[in-house]
């Protein structure tokens, strides 16, 4: 019952029947977690990405990549995304809410 | 027996969680009309780094629109992670535990401390010594169980009293540590690693640099030796060796292809195919399998050890509705703590979805980062990102992923950060 219930509202609020971008984004943020936090509102050490400009995510992630910016372990994580990854990522992260604290 | 929201609120207003009284009072009338729906649920069995965070999770992302119950039978969560530092002196057990009371208080996450007794897939119900919990989803985050019979003279309780493995963070890790304080200056430490797949690769490597540390400052002529049934170092291999000669020269004996089979808690003797070595702290680590609930479940179908499933779900292969996330899973996945809160996100994404009646993405991504501490303060790591491939149906290393240079102090804080974050990430 709660399954039928839950389509009906489902499409009640015009939810569309795929997965959205915006959730893929947001799982491909969700690893970045463990050392930045939820969200990307780190509670120690790490940068927070939460509300952190989408051009500036970008230009960082590239320089991982190429080598530019020299880190410990961020150019292999950055390696293991596409540029259209990145870009997600940013436009995820950009729009978090900075957690104040 | 059913156990009903109406019950776990009083549960919950009873230990003084919540001031619930008239949510509870207005709920049970509900209730009792019958008019009131319901809102899908998903149980949890085991709140270990994948099972709180796919709570948490479920919660977050449905905007608790599902109803989550989560079951554990330890009254606070301690962390493997970092659990070897307090082998080493530099952390004690109150610095890896942690209270699970936020994922109640924050998320409204429904904890029950019980161990679960059976699963009926078929009912979709769990059973618990304090009763039966119905689930339209079941999220299984076992964890690990252990072989104890492939080891001759080793059992459960031998484990818990004299030859702890201290392979699940707790009371066998204070023991494990007050044994290594008793023991004189100039003794052994006998580490056993078993084959892979076992829980953390690189767990055992770093233990042993553990212990190394405080043999080094406090018992300098000791020893240890590692008998490993891999052929060889199975994760960071140059970056062990490189730690073990650089940091602690000449204290530690490696033998590759030593697979214990017996052992003597009286003479403390583990015995391989071709040699038996007495130490005076001996740290068997058995082979090992998915935790005990998978089995109940009937979700056991790899290797009668592990768990198949469909990674853009983490649902059984073997069940429907069923679950199954961490290091209970058959993947070329590492078994490791952030690899269980990646699982578990991808999970909670997809059951939102499935209850909605929509398809999970069809593309997952994850990473996974581990540490691995080689003293006090220098960690070196190991790092990946993971994607979906649609024609083997499994999860594949990306490129690039990879290993530090060398340990430093640098990533020591790192890693510092890293169980700050994940800790944070999966119960606060």
């Amino acid at each position: 019952m709660s399954k039928t219930l839950w389509l009906i509202l489902g499409m009640a609020l015009c939810l569309p029947l795929h997965a959205q971008p915006d959730k893929h984004a947001r799982g491909l943020a969700a690893s970045c977690a463990a050392c930045h936090g939820t969200n990307g509102n780190s509670v120690g050490g790490t940068p927070v990405l939460a509300g952190m400009d989408r051009a500036l995510f970008i230009q960082q992630m590239k320089d991982f990549k190429s080598g530019a910016r020299p880190a410990t372990v961020m150019h292999q994580h950055a390696r293991g995304y596409s540029d259209a990854e990145i870009e997600q990522l940013a436009g995820f992260f950009s729009a978090q809410k900075r957690a104040t604290q | 027996m059913n156990i009903d929201r109406r019950k776990f609120l009083l549960c919950a207003s009873a230990s003084g969680l919540l001031g619930l009284a008239p949510a509870t009072l207005a709920l049970g009338a509900a209730q009792q009309l019958g008019k009131r729906a319901k809102p899908p649920r998903v149980v949890i069995v085991g709140a270990g780094f994948g099972g709180a965070t796919a709570a948490k999770y479920l919660r977050l992302w449905s905007e608790r629109k599902i109803e989550v119950l989560l079951l554990e039978r330890q009254q606070n969560f301690i962390s493997c992670p970092m659990s070897n530092t307090v082998l080493g002196g530099s952390r004690n057990m109150g610095d890896i535990t942690l209270s699970y009371d936020d994922l109640s208080k924050k998320y409204g996450i429904q904890r029950i401390t019980a161990e679960v007794t059976g699963v009926n897939a078929e009912k979709r119900s769990v059973r618990t010594a304090r009763g039966d919990v119905p689930y339209d989803r079941l999220i299984l985050a076992p964890g690990i169980d252990f072989l104890f019979d492939q080891i001759a003279g080793l059992d459960a309780a031998l484990a818990e009293t004299q030859l702890p493995h201290a392979w699940k963070a707790g009371a066998q890790t204070a023991l494990l540590r007050k044994q290594l304080e008793a023991m004189p200056d100039g003794g052994v430490y006998l580490l056993s690693i078993p084959k892979a797949p076992y829980r953390c690769p690189p767990g055992p490597y770093e233990r042993v640099c553990q212990v190394a540390f405080y043999f080094k400052q406090h018992k300098p002529k000791s020893k240890i030796i590692v008998l490993d049934a891999n052929p060889d170092i199975t994760s960071k291999k140059g970056l062990f060796l490189k730690a073990w000669n650089e940091l602690y020269p000449g204290m530690i004996d490696y033998r590759p292809n030593a697979q214990v089979i017996q052992v003597d808690a009286k003479t403390r003797t583990a015995t391989t195919e071709f040699d038996a070595v007495k130490a005076d702290v001996l740290n068997v680590l058995p082979p090992m399998r998915a935790g005990k609930a998978a089995e109940l479940a009937g979700v056991v179908n790899v290797d009668q050890r592990w768990c198949a499933v469909n990674f853009l779900s983490y649902e059984s292969t073997a069940r429907p509705n069923i679950h199954v996330i961490g290091d209970a899973v058959a993947a070329g996945l590492p078994k490791s703590g952030h690899m269980a809160t990646s699982q578990a996100k991808v999970t909670a994404a997809a059951i939102i979805e499935l209850l909605a009646g929509n398809q999970p993405d069809a593309d997952p991504v994850l990473a996974n980062t581990c540490y691995s501490m080689v003293s006090d303060k220098a960690a070196m790591h190991v790092a990946n990102v993971f994607r979906y491939n649609k024609d083997t149906k499994q999860m594949v290393a990306a490129e690039g992923g990879g290993v530090s240079d060398k340990h430093s102090d640098t990533e020591g804080s790192y890693a510092k950060y890293w169980a700050q974050n994940i800790w944070s990430d999966a119960l606060r």
